[in-house]
């Protein structure tokens, strides 16, 4: 799985002024692997994933994607960014733009498809995330569920080798994540390379090859999901997972922080 | 706020005066239309209005102003304020970019642009394009004439007030849709021209109009450029014409023609600004 590694990322750290957030990441995801990054809030999953398209300019370390370094200050960074796909959290989508404009937009300007070529993949990746009724429909007429779908098919549509995803059903009702979940399922079965952070622990079960734990800005444990969610080997993974599990039992801890281990 | 505290009766006080709170408020709401009335029938009677009638509103007079007024002097203010926004608006937008770039030289000459006339009455500013530049470069010719120097002069001080409107919507414009645009490959500037801009020009609809208003009403400064018979404006055309029939009825005419323009543009303004509400909704 190493030999055709998609994305890999050599000893990553990154600060935000005092405060270091990822210090010396090493992870690789071969092609079609499915990876999740599984972490309390401040562990630094997020920003290790923008590192990966250069959303955020690491401080120390490289990021290779397809065999470029992402990282090399001369790279055509727009080049790079074609072949990777994100969805994020808060879905931005353009929302001047129609859903079949949000599709089509990109592949013209960025790809210099035609017309009539951006209209079929618009319409091709549309079908494929269950959303062609809504193709004349704008951003805010569609439902939370719906708009994820929308950027999932957008990215889609420019035709990415890996596929990054940010939180992406954090934002939404619970009633609604189980669409997405399933548009991303889908994607997974189609062999798709794709790194997701995420809370949804069903799902990093049942789709994901890896589960990779991150606290206090390193990998902590990473493995099946059977070993990590399943039979956890480190203390801070257990206490996690009991916490995500079974919220209501937490107690008041010691300095009333959700970022266990921060200093350490 | 004290309802906690209080378990029984918190509203209740102590009557002050022996009046309640409701009595009060209908006394002194009361007491401020009385005020209101004796003023209006004080001004009513107080003002000679058939002096005033032969000072403001003669019809003749007023008859006399009309077509040209119209097809003439309301014509040329909005041909002039119309060049004026075109040229604030595209300086505006440039300067609000180099405001926002990340290139130092640029931020430091937008800034000190922006500062300097917006800190300038438009007067002043004027009597620079029609006095000065030619004064100070013999031999050069502005292009258009009148027009050419009136567009200039209003664009210098449009674009100032303009770029810092620019400059607050494409900020207002959250971070994620340029992350999004870059994601999916956008340079910054595509990304800046396809994605963040469009939706900055919804935003800043209403305050750009407040800006077309403005300028509109800064036209009449052209009649310090002085200007030919068929350059003239509303402004001066009135004033040209109070003083021909020693009367103001010209003046009120010409007034009462920007408000033909402004107060449908404040109208608009307000539909605006109620849309772009619901819109964030």
């Amino acid at each position: 799985m190493s030999s055709s590694a998609q994305i890999r990322i050599r000893d990553l750290h990154k600060s935000f002024g005092e405060n270091e957030v990822l210090r010396g990441i090493d992870l690789e995801i071969g092609e079609g692997e499915v990876v999740c990054v599984i972490g309390p809030s401040g562990s630094g999953k997020s920003t290790l994933l923008r590192c990966v398209n250069l959303l955020e300019e690491p401080g120390r370390g490289q990021v290779f994607v397809g065999g470029t370094e992402v990282t090399d200050p001369d790279v055509d960074i727009d080049a790079v960014r074609r072949r990777i796909g994100m969805v994020f959290q808060q879905f931005n989508l353009f929302p001047h733009l129609t859903v079949t404009e949000n599709l089509t937009l990109p592949q013209r300007r960025v790809l210099g498809r035609d017309k009539a070529a951006s209209a079929r993949t618009a319409a091709e990746n549309l079908a494929r995330v269950g959303l062609s009724e809504k193709a004349d429909a704008y951003p805010s007429a569609l439902s939370g569920g719906q708009q994820q779908r929308v950027a999932i098919a957008r990215a889609l549509a420019m035709g990415p080798q890996v596929m990054l995803f940010d939180e992406p059903t954090s934002a939404l009702d619970p009633e609604l994540v189980g669409d997405v979940l399933a548009v991303m399922r889908m994607l997974a079965d189609e062999g798709m390379t794709m790194m997701v952070v995420t809370h949804e622990m069903t799902f990093a079960r049942e789709v994901a090859d890896r589960v990779v734990f991150m606290d206090g800005g390193v990998v902590v444990e990473q493995g099946t999901p059977e070993q990590v969610i399943g039979a956890p080997r480190h203390e801070r993974t257990r206490h996690f997972l009991s916490r995500l599990l079974d919220p209501a039992m937490a107690e008041v801890e010691e300095g009333s922080s959700d970022q266990v281990g921060k200093a350490g | 706020m004290s309802g906690v505290t209080e378990p029984a009766g918190a509203g209740t006080r102590p009557r002050a005066k022996g009046l309640t709170r409701r009595q009060r408020r209908r006394v002194s709401r009361g007491a401020q239309y009385v005020v209101f009335v004796a003023a209006v029938i004080a001004f009513a009677f107080a003002a000679d209005w058939g002096r005033l009638q032969d000072q403001f509103a003669q019809v003749d007079i007023a008859r006399q102003m009309f077509p040209d007024v119209i097809t003439l002097a309301l014509r040329n203010t909005v041909l002039y304020t119309v060049s004026g926004f075109v040229v604030g608006l595209v300086l505006g937008m440039v300067l609000a970019l180099m405001r926002l770039s990340s290139v130092g030289p640029y931020r430091w000459v937008a800034g000190i642009y922006i500062e300097i006339f917006r800190g300038l009455p438009a007067l002043l500013i004027f009597v620079f394009i029609g006095v000065a530049v030619p004064l100070a470069f013999p031999g050069t010719e502005i292009v258009g004439g009148t027009y050419g120097k009136v567009a200039i002069a209003l664009g210098l001080v449009g674009a100032a007030y303009m770029a810092e409107t620019f400059r607050a919507g494409i900020q207002a414009v959250p971070k994620g849709q340029m992350e999004a645009a870059r994601s999916l490959g956008f340079s910054p500037a595509r990304a800046m021209i396809s994605i963040v801009v469009p939706q900055a020009f919804r935003i800043i609809l209403p305050p750009l109009t407040n800006e077309l208003v403005l300028l509109f009403k800064d036209s009449s400064l052209v009649l310090l450029l002085g200007v030919t018979l068929e350059e003239r404006e509303l402004s001066k055309f009135g004033r040209d014409l109070a003083s021909q029939t020693a009367n103001s009825t010209p003046i009120l005419v010409a007034g009462l023609c920007y408000l033909l323009v402004t107060i449908p543009l404040g109208f608009v303004v307000r539909r605006l600004e109620s849309k772009a509400r619901e819109a964030v909704k």
